[in-house]
């Protein structure tokens, strides 16, 4: 029984950490169809941000919570301003674009900090014990997180101005624009706030991982993955895609070890792709975000 | 005769890389060589890439997974065989059948253009961990230890038929250069049979090419394997090259240096990729040398400059100033002439 909480728990926290790694690039993604591939580089700059600000003393859970969202933020509105709104319209122009960016950031953060890690900072929160089996309570406090997220995400399309208005914009855009709301600043508002959220994750990850300049290469291929399986529905596209995914990653991990599970979740997202191309809300949930 | 954009061209070209590989030898040093041979294993990456993407309109973003796939088919089948010749076949075969069965999956489920190049693209970074988490003992094919991390040796090549009679590096240059070369003429002949047409066709309308009978489907996925199959012959020459594969052959840098190859030397060419290829390689190298500017700092830029502001490419963009230019002599010439007709009957 104990046994069967732990692994239960595990998996859930492969689903969370999926869901969190995935949010700021669907949020991109479903509400302009760009594919953000600097997206693993967000997540990178956010870790850097923690690291950087608790060095110089910075209250962590201040770094994690607030610091990283509002730089990754920032970098995500200039990074909008001077390079994808050039580019709306021209999908593949813009995968190259953000492919070369996401070079770039690799290239001017290992001239700033080098090539190796650096130095890291442990998770600020003990562990769980489950009868015999222990699990990290920061892992617990990351479902949290992510649940609270979601929750806000949700809250905020549904219920606040700008949440009607991007929804307008999401699924029609010129008509939106006819009656008199700017798109593009919407589009600059969502690609920082897609920025924000990823740079919140990747601050939130960096006490689990440590930081390295080319870190965002073990995010993005999941981040990818999820998304594109989830459709173009924000909550119900990541949330769904992460539980299905983040479950046979969970279990096919515990069967055969980690080597394996990677691979069973890219199969299992092919073969998804194979019989819903326009991913799990392409064809269920049509009405949801 | 116009010689841009028709097989003559692709001929003359050819022309041109026999003199340079026979040039070679006495214009560079030894070491820059063997340099070369491993650059010749990544144009024909490039050269690969530019099929699929410039011709048959498929952006296809993890072509360095066939390329990967190839260099480690090749050293595995090699260790296992005691020879090279078989080898390559087997990794240009592996390579295209892993395009096949991947290219159902997507062509099949009609995936758009976005969705294809992210999930190649993840398909090469799933292969990249998977690949890193092999070292020990327990993974191994046939006698072949995968070596995880470190990678895995890759043999020399040899005589057919006498492995014990291996090539020395510039024997291996001159077999390259003719794999090379051997690629370019046949992607140039592919693109004038009535597959290459029908392909080229799909690039500019896949609904318009469906109406007009043909099954798309089954057309993008025969590029697919026949440009991942040229994929592996790099990767083979790669690593003979290299002497060894690691994983990093699947890692996000190598897939993004085959697309800044392409988009530099020009997607709608299978010669400017190749070109660019071997230019852009030898000055990344020589900026690895300096500490001042970091390699992935330069090539980021010069992609994002590069879509944003030469999106053609190197080559296209010459050429058409070329024509244009000709075109201008063209109607000067016609003008003075019909001036001087005027001028005789007046």
């Amino acid at each position: 029984m104990d046994l069967f909480f732990s692994l239960a728990l595990q998996i859930i926290y492969g689903v969370a950490n999926l869901a969190l790694i995935s949010l700021g690039l669907a949020i991109v993604f479903g509400m302009m169809r760009v594919i953000n591939l600097a997206h693993g580089e967000f997540l990178m700059l956010g870790g850097y941000t923690v690291v950087v600000a608790t060095n110089n003393g910075v209250n962590i859970w201040f770094a994690m919570l607030v610091l990283a969202p509002l730089v990754v933020g920032i970098i995500g509105l200039i990074v909008e301003r001077c390079l994808i709104q050039w580019l709306y319209g021209r999908m593949i122009d813009t995968l190259l674009a953000t492919w070369g960016l996401s070079l770039l950031f690799i290239g001017i953060i290992t001239s700033i900090f080098g090539a190796s890690t650096t130095t890291v900072i442990s998770p600020p929160l003990g562990v769980v014990k489950i009868g015999e089996y222990t699990s990290s309570g920061y892992e617990l406090f990351l479902i949290l997180v992510v649940i609270a997220l979601l929750i806000l995400v949700y809250l905020t399309l549904r219920l606040t101005s700008l949440g009607l208005v991007a929804r307008a914009t999401m699924q029609n855009a010129d008509m939106a624009a006819c009656l008199g709301i700017s798109t593009s600043r919407i589009y600059m508002l969502t690609f920082s706030l897609g920025a924000a959220v990823s740079g919140l994750a990747g601050g939130l990850l960096a006490p689990m991982t440590g930081v390295l300049p080319n870190i965002g290469v073990i995010y993005i291929a999941k981040a990818f993955i999820t998304v594109i399986s989830g459709g173009v529905a924000i909550l119900a596209g990541t949330t769904s895609a992460s539980i299905l995914l983040g479950g046979v990653n969970g279990v096919i991990s515990y069967v055969t070890g980690p080597t394996f599970g990677e691979v069973a979740l890219l199969f299992t997202a092919i073969i998804l792709l194979r019989l819903m191309p326009t991913g799990i809300t392409g064809r269920f949930f049509r009405k949801s975000q | 005769m116009r010689l841009y954009g028709t097989f003559n061209g692709t001929l003359v070209t050819a022309g041109l890389a026999i003199i340079f590989t026979l040039l070679a030898p006495s214009i560079f040093q030894f070491f820059t060589i063997i340099t070369l041979t491993q650059v010749i294993g990544l144009s024909i990456l490039t050269l690969s890439l530019a099929l699929v993407w410039g011709f048959g309109g498929v952006l296809c973003f993890g072509q360095s997974a066939f390329f990967g796939i190839g260099a480690y088919a090749y050293s595995v089948a090699a260790v296992n065989f005691g020879g090279s010749t078989g080898a390559i076949f087997v990794a240009i075969f592996v390579a295209a059948a892993f395009a096949i069965i991947l290219g159902y999956f997507v062509f099949f489920g009609r995936v758009s253009d976005v969705y294809l190049a992210v999930i190649t693209l993840t398909v090469s970074l799933i292969l990249y961990s998977l690949m890193r988490r092999t070292s020990g003992p327990e993974y191994k094919i046939g006698s072949a230890l995968l070596g995880g991390f470190n990678g895995t040796g890759s043999p020399p090549l040899n005589m057919p038929g006498n492995a014990s009679a291996m090539l020395f590096p510039m024997q291996t240059f001159y077999v390259s250069m003719a794999f090379l070369i051997v690629a370019y003429v046949f992607s140039g002949w592919l693109i004038t049979t009535k597959f290459g047409r029908v392909c080229i066709s799909i690039r500019e309308n896949e609904v318009r090419t469906s109406l007009l009978g043909y099954d798309t489907r089954l057309y993008k996925i025969g590029i697919f394997g026949i440009s991942a199959g040229i994929a592996g012959l790099g990767g083979v020459l790669f690593c003979v090259g290299v002497t060894r594969v690691t994983p990093d052959v699947f890692s996000l840098g190598q897939s993004a240096l085959a697309i800044i190859w392409v988009i530099v030397g020009g997607r709608a060419t299978l010669i400017g990729p190749v070109l660019a290829t071997f230019v852009l390689y030898f000055l990344t190298a020589s900026l690895g040398s300096q500490q001042l500017l970091n390699a992935n700092l330069v090539l980021g830029s010069i992609l994002v400059v590069f879509v944003l502001l030469v999106p053609n490419g190197v080559v296209p963009t010459f050429s058409k100033l070329f024509e244009k230019r000709r075109a201008k002599r063209y109607s000067r010439l016609k003008e003075h002439r019909i001036k001087m007709r005027k001028h005789r009957s007046a």
